[in-house]
């Protein structure tokens, strides 16, 4: 059974810090199926639209009846761990500064034959339950999980690898003052956060959860994202203990291009949403991408909380929507930044939120809770997009039909005479 | 299935081996050319009377056999490139004797060499094949060793092998390496010693893995009368058998492609397994050389670690079994590693085995497997030689 994992020592500043290296990233573009489902959690599999033959590995034609149409599917998860090795060396950086490694051969009862990751709680030649996760080169690996969930099973070597598990780290969360901070804090305390830092803008402004924030024991912190300097001081004080970074900061207003008189608001959805997101990049990010290989508390992960109005512009906050694509673009951007690292960039994409500035829209809204719920839930599992609420999941599953459609489905002019 | 055309009149002659090196700052061209040289000396045969030429390597970059003719001033009527790495020998013996058959060429060399530079193993395991990158290597890197490994511990279980019958061959393969001076290794090696080594990927350990190094192997294929007019030794060809991606329904790899072809290479071949005089199996790790003691049909399936506990391995005992030593003990000379048990066997059917000859060796059979894509080996090959005129 894994053993519990116990807060790390305070760090020696004589030791060198262990550079990031990282497994393989070089994958067929079949293969990067299984990434794009495994970088939502789902367990995915490819399967011929023909003849429904499931293939493994890969493939970009059907090993049963040769049709070149296979599509991801989600796949029955259980299966029966035939063989398995604990690998002793390898000529891998990566693997060899984390000898040894276990691995087997899993028969999927649907069929397929999986070479695939082995959680220490799995017993030798038993039942397993498969389960997709990133590793550290940002690719979809699979791994053979015990069938019921054991004690402590997210404290294992293998899993802190392939998530970005809250518990034992540090994290600073970039706006104190946004109504979901509170409840963002409380998930990450609940889930084993060592600390967690509130970043505060304008501080002779009061706010009410100011002191629920003190109560929860949260560190608050003079930060302003739209001040550079303000970034750097704060990223000098304790960038280099910033293992995960919750950039919840976000400037909202209603209205598009002409719905509005000037761009004074858009240059302020602007200057928070996208070059805040920049400056804390700037500030924060080479001191993460530093510290990925840094022990039990080390820099896992880049969240963003993002409108998925970034996906396709919704007319009645069409503005911040752009906002919300430009910030979303860079978060493309960092992902490619972080790669070499390992540092995971997860952007939590949620519909219109409970709180003021979507006052005249109906239900459902996304609460607070929920968003803390998820945000959590997705850096335990290691996930790079996180779909919170009803509104957001029926966003990406139009995006993904079919991007123009949803388009013209967002844009309709009113009904006229 | 009826039978292929009998190999009738087609010969294979001048075995050369060069003595193998850890590493090597030559390249995949200089191993080639030296084996060549050696068979072409050994044969009396000039360089410019070779008509054909047959290629195995994986150091050869970015050169093919095609920039081979060109760096080493062949002009052959008839030329390959064989990419199966340990079944090489069976598939370049099998084509190179029907062109000799059917008259396109006169005279081939097969041969198979490859360098070792300090990092070429990491560099090779890294383009291997594309299943091995995108669904096998990402976990745990463990390159053929966590294959085999998989493989191995899925045989134990099911079969009740344990460490010391792969041990047994192991130990057997080394005491014949001794008396092979182009082997690696030069000491002999113990049951405790091979138990205790330093585990690799469990159960396989330091002694179940080969040494990669560099080195190449040669022979020709020619017509008898061609090596009858040359007054050269060859052995006659009996049988050939290739085999890929057989039992593709099988969860884990139990048995090789073989056992889809070994009636039809007995049968070509006219005799039994009780026929055979000296055996050379493909032996990366030794498990897979149990999975060809039965799948070749020398015992049972499953009964391979009874079979290998009741015989005795080396060259004097009665089952002589990779006399040079084989990979495992001579070295892994990256794709020449599908051609050393060939290369042996022509040697002794043909009594030019020196320090490792098998007394009175008149048949001897020879397989090769190679080629680990995702989980197992998908080419299987099979080739059974008989004395012809011996030196």
């Amino acid at each position: 059974m894994t053993e519990a994992l116990f807060p790390p020592p305070k760090k020696n500043p004589q030791k060198r810090s262990i550079k990031p290296t990282r497994p393989p990233e070089v994958r067929s573009r079949a293969s990067l199926g299984l990434t794009a489902a495994a970088a939502e959690g789902r367990f995915a599999l490819q399967q011929c639209t023909h003849c429904s033959a499931w293939q493994y590995p890969p493939r970009d034609a059907c090993v049963n009846c040769l049709s070149t149409d296979l599509e991801w599917n989600e796949i029955a998860a259980e299966g029966t761990l035939i063989a398995e090795t604990t690998v002793q060396t390898s000529p891998r950086l990566y693997y060899r500064e984390r000898m040894p490694w276990r691995m087997g051969t899993v028969q999927l009862d649907a069929g397929p034959v999986i070479l695939a990751h082995l959680h220490e709680d799995v017993a030798e030649k038993s039942r397993v339950r498969m389960i997709a996760r990133l590793d550290r080169a940002g690719q979809g690996v699979l791994v053979a999980m015990p069938v019921e969930d054991t004690p402590l099973m997210e404290d294992a070597s293998l899993m802190r690898e392939l998530t970005a598990d809250p518990k034992h780290r540090r994290i600073l969360i970039t706006d104190a003052r946004a109504s979901n901070a509170p409840a963002i804090a409380k998930s990450l305390f609940d889930a084993g956060a060592a600390t967690v830092f509130a970043g505060e803008a304008e501080a002779w402004r009061p706010y009410p959860a100011r002191s629920e924030l003190e109560n929860l024991g949260v560190d608050i912190m003079p930060l302003d994202v739209t001040d550079t300097l303000s970034v750097q001081t704060l990223a000098g004080e304790i960038g280099g203990k910033t293992d995960i970074l919750v950039n919840n900061a976000q400037f909202v207003r209603p209205g598009g291009a002409m719905s509005r008189n000037d761009t004074g608001f858009a240059r302020d959805e602007i200057e928070v949403n996208y070059l805040g997101m920049m400056r804390l990049a700037q500030a924060f990010g080479p001191a993460m991408n530093s510290r990925t290989s840094d022990g039990i508390n080390s820099a896992a992960a880049w969240v963003n909380i993002l409108y998925v109005g970034a996906l396709a512009n919704t007319a009645g906050f069409g503005a911040f929507a752009a906002s919300q694509a430009a910030a979303y673009s860079l978060s493309q951007c960092l992902r490619a930044e972080f790669r070499d690292s390992g540092l995971r960039v997860m952007n939590l994409f949620t519909g219109p939120t409970e709180d003021d500035w979507f006052q005249l829209l109906p239900p459902p809204k996304v609460l607070p809770q929920a968003i803390a719920r998820e945000l959590v839930k997705g850096l335990q599992a290691g996930l790079e997009d996180v779909w919170c609420g009803d509104i957001a999941k029926d966003v990406r599953e139009r995006f993904r039909r079919d991007p123009k459609v949803l388009e013209r489905e967002l844009t309709f002019g009113s009904e006229g005479p | 299935m009826a039978l292929p055309a009998s190999y009738e009149g087609v010969v294979l002659a001048a075995p050369f081996s060069t003595t193998y090196q850890r590493y090597s700052i030559d390249t995949a061209h200089f191993w080639i050319a030296k084996a060549l040289k050696g068979s072409l000396d050994a044969a009396g045969i000039r360089k410019d009377e070779l008509d054909g030429f047959s290629v195995s390597s994986f150091t050869l970059f970015p050169d093919t056999a095609v920039g081979l003719t060109q760096h080493l001033g062949l002009s052959p009527a008839w030329l390959d490139h064989i990419p199966m790495g340990g079944a090489s020998a069976g598939v370049a013996v099998r084509r190179a004797a029907r062109a000799v058959q059917a008259g396109d060429a006169n005279i081939i060399a097969c041969v198979a060499g490859d360098t070792n530079h300090i990092d070429s193993f990491r560099q090779l395991l890294s383009s291997f094949s594309r299943f091995a990158m995108d669904a096998s290597y990402p976990y745990g890197y463990g390159g053929p060793n966590a294959n085999f490994a998989l493989l191995t511990d899925r045989y134990m279980t099911e079969y009740g092998a344990i460490r010391e019958d792969f041990g047994k061959i192991c130990v057997s393969q080394r005491d014949n390496a001794l008396k092979n001076p182009n082997a690696v290794m030069k000491k002999p090696l113990t049951l405790d010693q091979y138990l205790n080594a330093r585990p690799i990927a469990d159960p396989i350990a330091l002694f179940d893995c080969v040494m990669p190094c560099a080195g190449s192997e040669c022979f020709f294929v020619m017509r008898e009368e061609e090596a009858e007019r040359r007054g050269i030794p060859y052995a006659r060809l009996s049988a050939a058998i290739e085999r890929h991606n057989a039992h593709r329904e099988d969860p884990i790899q139990l048995r090789g492609g073989w056992t889809v072809d070994i009636e039809r290479l007995w049968e070509m071949a006219r005799c039994s397994p009780q026929d055979i005089d000296v055996l050379q199996t493909y032996d990366d790790y030794p498990v897979i050389v149990m999975m060809q003691f039965e799948d070749l049909g020398f015992c049972e399936k499953g009964t391979a670690p009874e079979f290998v506990r009741n015989h005795d391995l080396t060259i004097t005992g009665d089952f002589p079994h990779n006399t040079s030593g084989g990979q495992l003990s001579a070295g892994q000379a990256g794709a020449a590693g599908g051609f050393i048990g060939l290369v042996e066997a022509l040697r002794q059917v043909t009594g030019q085995a020196g320090g490792t000859q098998v007394k009175a060796a008149r048949k001897a059979l020879v397989s090769g497997f190679g080629m680990i894509n995702y989980d197992r080996g998908l080419c299987s090959s099979a080739v059974i030689l008989e004395s012809g005129v011996q030196a």
